[in-house]
């Protein structure tokens, strides 16, 4: 009778818990999403900084042709002339997802604007990411520890500065991905179950949809089966976990146009095949283990093992020759810079210039992790009280991305997750115990008086509740393990033991740690808000500054943009003339025939943004990330500001944040590093007629053109060996004011920045690097300021066209260069319609 | 340009020519005075006419010539009678409307005028006749740097182009400024200051004609929307929505060459004295939720106003406007359903708004405004004091299932003149307002049913031990 009652009281208590959990959950995931809230309450609701306008840009696209159109589009707007072929080199992930969210939405007839689907996009999928993290720790800990860390991860600094609403990137998605991953991945493995295994493989393949970062996952999950094997942890759970993932997970991936053959010819996938062979000899030889006596299975082995070396020698052999071979190993520059955490300085420009490919510092731990950081030691020792086959992934995984975020700051964002987990374990072990001690203190001082004997009843009671709690796994579906049972059996008459020597810690001391642990989530708390509001939510493309008069809004680049789209007339006229032409040629999405007409047309603007991010000047790391010159055909502009340019001013551009072809950016550096003549020169071969550049020297901008100048040196002359970096730098010391070199002072880069300067204040006073500048007046005889915004920030140029110069020397130019261009242009001007 | 004024000038000959056999009414005008205002880039005239009647048959209309050139720029025509003496005068509008006659000589259109009764023969009446033309000054030079003002042409007639004699005439044009570059002398013709005047000239008979160019200085900035779309949204749950989505160009001379900020920032009065910066748009009263931007984000620099009588919003386009360039925005605001929304009979409702476009002094081009009825409304029918074009399409919002019903108007050539109310009716029964909460309420329920279901079934074909 008091049984049952107490099983009543029990299933009620296991129905509240659930009901708590999951409003917690539910308040969890509105946390998530709404911490990302303050860059649309702050600013605006918009899309933020570089990447995220490409992604919005493709996601206009998609959403507008259709996803077959998508995946052959060739896109002509960038890397003038040679355009770029997007549905084969994006991971689709974030696009079709934020497209596919947009179609719903509009079926049922909520027309929300692709912009707004966008913008909301990564706050949603914290949400989901959070939740994904409560699954997988409670797969390793238990349900305790997976709220917990589901509370941590809502608002890791770390995983909000990659999503705040409006930061459209591919991370947003990917984070959800690889948890949800490896959450299958764990669940699998503690079940055994193929539909959980199958349904990690498509996990996976969303996740290569989404991010590079799928390499991580095909390394670590492999890595822990051999973990698994090595310790003697081999079962047919862990086969099945991990041989459906390979096989079914390696054919999804490459399905995806951006990985193709990747996924069966590059060195990140070779681990995963390794181990999946190794798996299988593992299993074969447990599987003539049973069925052969002992002796039998002595001889087997030695006959087996030395036949094998000789086979295996021969393979690997086989193997190294091959990946020797090629001059990287078989190893892609971003990846090997993972290893070797020094190759990129040495040998790519464009890769180390790039801030977010830098190792961090240790405040940038603190300042994305936080507390976690002194969390995680504690947690990884909660994972070996006992260790399990998934405690033991979540270890892996956090040693793992330890070592890579301390490569590269981008990689933060993988420790993340895994600090989250580990932490959320911490504080739920110690919590439990703390307040176990704290019960038993205050049971023990009530009912004192009543029964001596109360002891030994409790000790009874957790014995019931062992069992029963034995009995409600048993109840579960027979798919659990056998394994799995035994650990069950195991663990509660540990956990009593734990219990029976922890109960001894004083009342005290209890309270006080539980004090304090709750100070230090509550620190953790105000720190994460304090980062989502002030230090991650700023959009990148609208500056504010405070000062005593009130707040300023530098509003410079969309000035600028707004601008192009709608004052670059003649080249609208001549694009739109020729755009009706390519649709034509359209039809038999022929990729030789719309390159043909991308080689053509668009008589194009170069914007000359130079961006290099230099990396001290700018403070968020993240933002450190743009390496593309962005030229605009006809615009030309350093790499950065490509994608912004094409979404926001529609026009083509030169060279954007795609960094893929190494020699048209160092084209445009090179452009940007010689004097004015030699420059216009490159750009008109490039069809450039605006060129575009950052300048903050007026209200101290500090990331500018000017700036980041070097690093176009550098990257223009690893192409062109005319351009030395030494010639810019006077004393090795890198300066505008008047001891600068002659180089320096008449690069076109100097040049367009402070055309007209002096006239501003008299003195021309660069209130970024806080010197006057040293050449104050001069004039362009091959350019023409176009525009200037407001502050000063953006100024465009147009090139002066040839016919404006002496007739005999514009002939002779022509006769000599006798380029495309020229005779394009004759052609184009013998046409009564222009 | 010397072609233009050479076919004008053979279009007067043979004007001249034509004329004894075109007077075929008995009407003849005994003074007309016209006032032309340059000022800005609307061009407003003010037509004085008094009228008689010589012919026995009572006249009931009176026509307005136009020559074709003019006729296809203009906006507005208002007419007016006089009525009374000096001191109790006031104005009696009369109708105008196009029309076409078969003797016209030389493409001349018309509008005529309907009086309010019949002229006798021997009576006089006062015409007051206001006419509004746009894109008729045309700069000269057509492409100026930023440091030059601005020079534009305005071609008329010295002689007022009738159909009727005319006895006594005089024409004054007002320019914005003393600096005329130059004027045609039509004697008598003088100028004094920033006026011009021609005339008096005596007994023109019907269709004379004298072209005369006037090249002066306009400064004026010539702010034009080529399209301006108004999206006024009924909710009968207390708010109108209006989203005005502006394509603004600047129609004066085209910029040429550089532009430079130091010189725009230092030299406000010198550089770019036709360019304009900000435009003042006029909003109704108490607007809620007032945004500004554009495709690409929010636009700071504007300003709001308001008071009991109405909202001024001083918008800046994100940069200046000089001559040729555009701007594309998005302004939108909120209003209160009881302002605009009556009830005229028991489920019939209509909507008071204003016509015309928010921005003051601008020339629309192409002004389509759509009226988005609640769902479920019917019978929808526009009254509006001129003509334009209409028509009907659905929309689907928020969660609608049969769709709204958006009623299409579109005008050209809009000025500010045509800011005037229009109605549009219909019959809604409030019951439909309930159809979407209901339905999201049924969604959720159905929902929690299922789920509930889903938790107490057990689809298992072995029973769990």
């Amino acid at each position: 009778m008091a049984a049952q009652e107490t099983s009543q009281s029990a299933t009620f208590r296991h129905a509240f818990g659930n009901v708590l959990s999951f409003t917690v959950l539910l308040l969890i995931g509105v946390m998530a999403f709404s911490i990302r809230l303050f860059s649309v309450i702050k600013y605006e609701s918009v899309i933020h900084e570089f990447d995220p306008y490409f992604n919005y840009r493709v996601t206009q696209f998609l959403t507008k042709s259709g996803v077959y159109d998508f995946w052959n589009w060739f896109d002509d707007r960038t890397w003038y002339p040679l355009g770029r072929v997007i549905g084969g080199t994006v991971y689709p992930g974030l696009t079709l997802t934020a497209g596919t969210l947009w179609r719903i939405l509009n079926s049922i007839n909520i027309p929300l604007s692709v912009e707004t689907v966008c913008v909301f996009t990564a706050p949603v999928f914290s949400a989901f990411a959070s939740w994904a993290t409560y699954l997988l720790t409670k797969e390793i800990k238990g349900a305790g520890a997976g709220l917990t860390a589901a509370a941590l991860l809502a608002m890791v600094p770390s995983y909000i500065s990659r999503s705040v609403a409006g930061s459209y990137d591919n991370e947003a998605v990917a984070i959800f991905a690889l948890i949800f991953t490896f959450y299958l991945y764990i669940k699998t493995l503690n079940t055994g179950s193929l539909f959980y295994a199958t349904l990690n493989a498509i996990a996976y393949f969303y996740m290569v949809c989404s991010w590079g970062g799928y390499t991580f996952i095909i390394n670590l999950i492999p890595m822990h089966v051999l973990l698994c094997i090595v310790t003697g942890r081999y079962s047919p759970r862990l086969y099945i976990a991990y041989a459906p993932l390979v096989v079914l997970g390696t054919l999804l991936a490459a399905l995806v146009p951006v990985v193709g053959f990747n996924a069966v010819m590059t060195s990140e996938h070779f681990a995963s095949f390794l181990v999946f062979i190794i798996i299988h000899v593992v299993a074969l030889v447990y599987y003539i283990k049973g069925i052969l006596t002992p002796q039998m299975f002595k001889v087997a082995v030695t006959l087996v093992v030395s036949v094998g070396m000789v086979l295996c020698v021969a393979v690997l052999a086989v193997l190294i020759a091959l990946v020797a071979s090629s001059p990287t190993k078989g190893w892609s520059g971003r990846s090997l810079s993972l290893l070797d955490p020094t190759y990129a300085s040495k040998y790519i420009p464009i890769i180390a210039s790039v801030s977010e490919h830098q190792p961090p510092t240790w405040p940038s731990y603190f300042m994305d992790i936080n507390v976690l950081a002194f969390l995680v030691p504690a947690g990884i020792i909660a994972c070996f009280l006992p260790l399990s086959d998934a405690s033991s992934f979540a270890v892996l995984y956090i040693v793992t991305s330890v070592y890579f975020s301390g490569v590269m700051v981008r990689l933060m964002l993988v420790l993340a997750p895994a600090a989250c987990i580990m932490s959320g374990i911490a504080l739920s072990e110690a919590f439990d115990v703390l307040t176990r001690s704290i019960k038993f203190h205050l049971v023990g001082t009530t009912q004192n008086p009543q029964d001596n004997a109360r002891d030994a009843t409790k000790v009874n009671q957790n014995d019931v509740k062992s069992e029963k709690s034995e009995d409600t796994v048993k109840e579960r579906p027979s798919r659990k393990s056998k394994k799995k049972d035994k650990e069950n059996i195991e663990k509660p008459s540990l956990v009593s033991r734990v219990e029976k020597r922890l109960l001894v810690l004083p009342l005290e001391t209890s309270v006080m740690a539980v004090f304090l642990l709750v100070l230090l989530g509550a620190f953790y708390v105000v720190h994460c808000v304090w980062a989502a509001a002030e230090a991650y939510s700023a959009p990148s493309i609208v500056l504010t500054s405070r000062s005593h008069d009130g707040l300023h809004v530098f509003d410079d680049f969309r000035e600028a943009y707004a601008w192009l789209s709608h004052n670059t007339e003649v080249d609208d006229k001549v694009s739109k003339s020729k755009r009706s032409d390519s649709f034509a040629l359209k039809t038999p999405t022929d990729v030789s025939g719309i390159s043909f007409i991308a080689s053509t047309h668009y008589p194009l603007i170069l914007f000359e943004v130079l961006n290099l991010a230099v990396l001290g000047l700018v403070q968020r790391n993240k933002l450190i990330g743009l390496l593309a010159a962005a030229i605009l055909v006809q615009v030309a502009s350093w790499w950065d500001y490509g994608y912004q340019t094409t979404a926001m001013a529609n026009r083509t551009v030169i060279v954007d944040n795609n960094t893929w072809n190494n020699t048209h950016i160092a084209t445009v550096g090179t452009a940007m590093s010689s004097p004015e003549k030699a420059a216009w020169d490159i750009f008109n071969s490039l069809d450039v007629k605006y060129v575009l550049v950052v300048f903050g020297g007026l209200v101290g901008y500090p990331s500018d053109d000017i700036n980041k100048f070097l690093w176009m040196v550098r990257i223009g002359g690893g192409v062109f060996p005319h351009i030395k970096e030494p010639d810019y730098l006077r004393d090795g010391q890198y300066r505008i004011d008047s001891q600068a070199t002659p180089t320096m002072l008449n690069s076109l880069m100097y040049k367009l920045s402070y055309f007209r300067f002096v006239e501003t204040d008299g003195r021309g006073y660069d209130r970024v690097r806080n010197t006057e500048i040293g050449k104050k007046h001069f004039k362009l005889t091959h350019f023409e300021e176009v525009f200037t915004t407001h502050h000063w920030m953006v100024r465009i140029y147009k090139l002066k066209s040839p016919k404006n110069r002496i007739r005999g020397k514009t002939k002779r130019s022509k006769s000599k260069s006798g380029t495309s261009t020229s005779s394009k242009r004759s052609t184009r001007k013998k046409n009564p319609w222009q | 340009m010397a072609a233009a004024i050479f076919s004008l000038f053979i279009f007067v000959v043979a004007l001249l020519i034509g004329t004894s056999s075109a007077s075929s009414s008995g009407l003849q005008i005994l003074q007309a005075e016209r006032q032309i205002e340059l000022t800005s880039h609307i061009v407003r005239v003010y037509l004085t006419l008094k009228i008689e009647n010589t012919e026995d048959a009572p006249a009931t209309e009176v026509l307005l010539a136009f020559p074709p050139t003019q006729f296809d720029h203009l906006a507005l025509v208002k007419a007016a009678v006089t009525v009374g003496k000096k001191r109790k005068k006031s104005y009696v509008p009369l109708e105008a409307k196009p029309t076409e006659r078969p003797d016209a000589p030389n493409g001349t259109k018309y509008h005529s005028v309907s009086l309010l009764k019949p002229l006798a023969k021997g009576e006089t009446t006062n015409l007051e006749i206001l006419y509004i033309l746009t894109q008729s000054l045309e700069p000269f030079p057509e492409e100026i740097a930023q440091s030059d003002p601005q020079l534009v042409y305005y071609h008329d007639s010295a002689i007022i182009l009738s159909p009727y004699h005319i006895a006594h005439q005089a024409t004054m044009i007002k320019t914005p400024s003393n600096n005329v570059e130059s004027f045609t002398q039509v004697d008598p013709a003088h100028r004094s200051g920033s006026e011009l005047r021609y005339g008096p000239y005596e007994g023109h008979g019907p269709y004379s004609y004298s072209p005369i160019i006037v090249h002066f200085e306009n400064n004026h900035p010539f702010a034009v929307v080529e399209e301006l779309e108004r999206e006024i949204e009924i909710s009968h749950w207390g708010s109108v929505q209006v989203t005005e989505s502006y394509k603004l160009a600047h129609a004066g001379a085209k910029h040429k060459g550089a532009f430079s900020r130091v010189e725009y920032q230092s030299r406000p009065g010198g550089s770019g004295v036709s360019s304009f910066k900000h435009l003042l748009a006029v909003l109704p009263p108490r607007v809620h939720s007032v945004y500004y931007r554009d495709e690409i984000g929010n636009i700071s620099t504007s300003r709001l106003r308001t008071n009991s009588k109405k909202t001024e919003l001083l918008i800046e386009p994100r940069y200046p406007l000089f001559g040729g360039w555009k701007a594309t925005f998005l302004i939108g605001y909120g209003v209160p359903l009881k302002d605009f929304l009556f009830e005229s009979a028991p489920g019939a409702r209509y909507l008071n708004y204003t016509f015309g476009c928010s921005i003051a002094d601008t020339v629309v081009d192409k002004l389509t405004i759509k009226v988005v009825l609640p769902e479920g409304s019917k019978d929808p029918s526009v009254e509006v004091p001129f003509a334009v074009k209409q028509s009907l399409e659905k929309k689907y919002s928020y969660l609608d299932v049969i769709g709204r019903t958006v009623v299409v108007l579109e005008k050209r050539n809009v000025v500010p003149e045509h800011h005037v109310p229009f109605q549009v009716h219909y019959k809604f029964n409030p019951l439909f307002m309930l159809a979407e909460p209901l339905m999201l309420a049924s969604t959720f329920f159905l929902l929690f049913a299922a789920s509930v279901v889903y938790l107490h079934i057990d689809l298992s074909i072995r029973k769990k031990c």
